[in-house]
């Protein structure tokens, strides 16, 4: 008997006190995040509101329901009443119900009416989203860079053991200052994708042609992890969104280093490259870019994704793979990456393409410069 | 109620032999019964791909498929189990159901509702061959949103396009048949206030198909002229739009979620009336909840869109008319537990899916009613929240009430009673087993797991293999439900014409016989 009494102490322990607390705890498992925003804040107050209710609704409800299954069951020789109707209890339920909406009617919209404003931000950031991967523009200073995922394909494949921020890692992260307005107008390429931060409780879709917005201003400085919310492929799942939130004096220098790197970058067109740099920094930029689709071995997954490898364009026509590079091709998940990359990356990966797995030997491994990608945009601009 | 029933004449009335009697059939019960099985071999086949989505997600990594196929794998569980199971069997059991409540011979149709049926297997022939193409079969989610599946999609698309027209015509037909029985083959003195709960929901959910599918075809076909004609309805680079696809799909989408679930609402009233033992309650206002339901289900599509970048009024209108719902759903449930309270209540294997289907479904409303708060559904939407919310209705909801209906009048169907012992244990394992599958996915989506990923980050995995667990019970639990109608067709305890106690004064369909002969009603009853 103590025993069991021991076991029901432990029971209503952890039903009456480590499951609520841990409900609400900060890092939830089950939870949703209390996150570190004003609006996020507000938002997982309403949800605990909300849920609150729902759940003394459900313990009244059920509870009268098991009550009378109980009660009236036939087996205790319960014998049926004969009423089916009552007009005023009919009425009065409805207006509880009624009255229960309203009062979480009242402080839904008021949150809403914060979360929904679209003044402009004291940093106002582009975010597109891409098959699969984020595209960050500051708008005010004209960077610009791609945010890839760069959790390891080994450990997606089970072949090293996974790392702690296993799918929610990115190559470069968004960066902004704490304690500032930030604006974020948020648009798709492609297909529509959905950009989420769970601790800003932003999430927006990002949808071709059109142009949503969001805010958010962040207090603390940390990393916070979010994702893609809205099916966009076979990389839905692999497009996560990290963002760095930073002192504004660590911002300012991040923002001056950047600008740096830009003009570095601008630089490196009209350098003379050898087929070595090239296909160094084709392999990389392959690595990074390409192998979700077109796979490290170049063989792509056919039919949906040609291979590379011993294929007649890659081999023989350099005209043609430059124009697929550019311009991409219609109807498939082959984008028009000639207006996303630098031509010297353009260059470089169609270099790489042609010097990599059997096509160095098979084919003519012509080598593409800057210069011809810069020629092809003259060419077909005029 | 009397009735006359003419049960010695099976000469030349009787069904055809072989299968010629199930290709040419025009019998309301043949047809019921061809309905009935293509939505249990569907529930399967869903299943199948349900498991394969579990077995997935059963660990963080890629282990058994490639996310390409995953992806086709849940948009065709989608699929199928909207259309090819939940409601084929609810056409099914109106097809049974329906004639035998109103008092009338068959259904006002014959020959269409052949046609209605025969047109689903082509349907779903077509679309599930798409999955052997080369390029694999629809990956774009069921709510197959433009551009990712129209500019995006494999050139399968064109065929899954077709299928859903051909589910949709099927639909339509049906519908059309069941408001012209309703309409005009009903018994003598049968006023519209007096028929049964069950013909109500379908007369109501029969009004929103006719209203709807035609909306659906419409998307759908758009969808086809912007992939093969050169139109630009969903693409912003030819002055269309994206978004438009979500409006007019969810105009037909939202009515049809409650396509999937008013008739179940009419299946738990009669069920829970005849164990109670006690008529039920509030008979009017369930109607008109039911009415009201249809309704307002014309208003609140943009609710699955607020992270789509509507205006704030937009935003706060679909917030406003979604939480109206709660009100017509909330009077139903108090409706039913009136009806339990102060009745003699039994628990055979009907009445526990029913009570069930009350508890659990209430819990999807609460979900429901969550996820219509705006600011709060910034956090839920498309998250695994959202998953276990639409579970919640739809399995423990919808598919609980339809197979409350099957273990209700299977006694009816066969003349013969299910194994009582066997119908307990599958109500249990289901009821467990849905839970552990179901409840789990609240709490993963609040922490932050977006749905329709193949693969997900470490700190979901221990709830990710509880839900695989619970699911994979749930799966194999399903296979006994098939064993119990099998074995209750082909032997079993005789049922009675009233084969629950006390039925005989609820429905027209305890009068006839049990197993009820091929041909019922050729006389009219009389309803007082």
């Amino acid at each position: 008997m103590a025993y069991l009494r021991k076991c029901y102490f432990k029971f209503y322990l952890i039903v009456f006190l480590i499951l609520p607390a841990s409900l609400l705890g900060e890092a939830s498992n089950y939870n949703m995040p209390i996150g570190v925003t004003e609006v996020s804040k507000e938002i997982f107050d309403l949800h605990m509101l909300i849920l609150w209710i729902c759940v003394w609704i459900g313990v009244v409800v059920f509870g009268i329901m098991f009550w009378s299954l109980w009660k009236y069951r036939k087996s205790k020789g319960a014998v049926a009443a004969d009423f089916d109707d009552h007009f005023w209890l009919e009425i009065g339920w409805t207006v509880v119900a009624t009255l229960i909406l309203v009062v979480i009617a009242i402080p839904s919209t008021k949150v809403m009416v914060t979360a929904y404003d679209d003044a402009e931000g004291e940093i106002n950031i582009m975010v597109t989203g891409h098959q699969w991967k984020w595209h960050y523009k500051y708008l005010e200073d004209g960077i610009s860079f791609f945010s890839n995922l760069s959790t390891d394909q080994e450990q997606i494949n089970n072949q090293i053991p996974k790392g702690e921020f296993y799918l929610r890692e990115v190559d470069e992260p968004l960066v902004i200052p704490i304690n500032t307005r930030i604006r974020f107008l948020i648009t798709g390429n492609d297909v529509i994708h959905s950009w989420w931060v769970p601790d800003f409780a932003v999430k927006q879709d990002a949808v071709p042609g059109f142009i949503n917005t969001a805010w958010t201003n962040v207090p603390e400085t940390g990393i916070y992890r979010g994702a893609c919310t809205e099916l966009c492929g076979i990389k839905h799942a692999f497009m996560p969104v990290v963002v760095r939130a930073v002192e504004q004096a660590e911002y300012d220098a991040w923002v001056a280093e950047k600008i740096v790197l830009a003009e570095q970058e601008k630089m490196l067109t009209s350098k003379e490259w050898t087929k070595a740099e090239l296909v160094e920094r084709g392999e990389s930029f392959y690595l990074t870019n390409c192998v979700a689709c077109h796979q490290v071995n170049g063989k792509g997954i056919p039919p949906v994704f040609p291979t590379l490898d011993g294929s007649q364009i890659v081999l023989n026509d350099t005209q043609r793979q430059i124009e697929i590079l550019m311009e991409g091709v219609q109807g498939s998940a082959m984008a028009a990456f000639g207006s996303q990359y630098s031509e010297v990356d353009i260059a470089a990966v169609i270099t790489y393409t042609r010097q990599a797995w059997s096509n160095g030997k098979n084919g003519d491994s012509a080598i593409v410069t800057p210069q011809d990608i810069v020629a092809y945009k003259n060419r077909t601009e005029l | 109620m009397s009735t006359v029933v003419e049960t010695h004449d099976h000469g030349h009335h009787g069904p055809a032999k072989g299968l010629t009697r199930w290709l040419f059939t025009t019998n309301h019960k043949d047809i019921g019964t061809l309905y009935l099985w293509f939505s249990c071999l569907m529930l399967f086949i869903g299943g199948s791909m349900a498991m394969v989505i579990r077995a997935e997600l059963f660990q963080p990594g890629l282990q058994i498929v490639q996310p390409e196929f995953f992806n086709q794998m849940t948009t065709n569980h989608g699929l199928i189990m909207v259309f090819g199971v939940i409601m084929p069997a609810f056409v099914g059991l109106a097809n049974w159901m329906i004639p035998m409540q109103i008092g009338a011979p068959d259904m006002a149709l014959p020959r269409l509702n052949n046609l209605s049926f025969w047109l689903l297997p082509m349907a779903f022939g077509i679309l599930l061959s798409t999955l052997f193409m080369p390029e694999g079969g629809p990956n774009f989610g069921w709510t197959f949103y433009a551009p990712l599946s129209t500019t995006y999609a494999p050139s399968t698309v064109n065929f899954f396009i077709f299928s859903v027209h051909i589910m949709g015509i099927s639909s339509i037909l049906g519908s059309i048949n069941i408001i012209t029985t309703i309409f005009n083959m009903r018994a003598p003195g049968m006023t519209l206030m007096k028929m049964p709960l069950f013909v109500w929901s379908w007369l109501i959910t029969a009004y929103l198909l006719i209203a709807v599918m035609p909306v659906l075809a419409g998307v759908v076909t758009m969808m086809l002229m912007d992939i093969n004609f050169g139109t630009s309805f969903f693409n912003a680079g030819g002055g269309g739009d994206p978004v438009l696809f979500q409006h007019v799909f969810w105009f037909f989408g939202h009515p049809e979620v409650y396509i999937m679930i008013l008739p179940a609402f009419g299946i738990a009233s009669h069920i829970i009336e005849t164990f109670s033992r006690k008529p039920i309650f509030g008979y009017t206002s369930m109607v008109y909840a039911m009415s009201s339901i249809a309704i307002l289900s014309f208003v609140v599509w943009a609710h699955h869109m607020f992270t789509v970048g509507m205006p704030l009024a937009g935003e706060l209108f679909f917030m406003y008319s979604t939480m109206l719902i709660a009100i017509p759903t909330g009077v139903k449930v108090f409706n039913w537990i009136a009806t339990m309270y102060k009745g003699s209540i039994s628990f055979e294997t009907p009445m526990l899916f029913a009570i069930a289907f009350v508890a659990l479904f209430t819990i999807g409303g609460f979900s429901g009613l969550m996820l219509a708060i705006v600011p709060a559904d910034f956090q839920y939407h498309d998250t695994y929240f959202v998953v276990a919310h639409f579970h919640y209705v739809l399995v423990p909801g919808s598919l609980f009430g339809i197979i409350a209906g099957v273990y209700y009048w299977l006694p009816k169907w066969t003349g013969n009673m299910y194994d009582e012992t066997l119908g307990q244990l599958h109500f249990w394992l289901t009821f467990v087993s849905v839970n552990l599958t179901f409840f789990p996915m609240h709490f993963v989506g609040l922490a932050g797991m977006p749905r329709r990923y193949p693969d997900y980050a470490l700190q979901f995995a221990d709830f990710n293999m509880i839900i695989s667990v619970g699911s994979f019970l749930f799966g194999i639990s399903q296979l006994l439900l098939v064993f119990i109608v099998i074995k209750s067709i082909r032997a079993g305890k005789k049922a009675k014409p009233e084969v629950w106690e006390g039925s005989g004064k609820l429905g027209l369909e305890w009068t006839l016989e049990s197993p009820a002969p091929y041909h019922t009603f050729t006389v009219q009853p009389e309803v007082k």
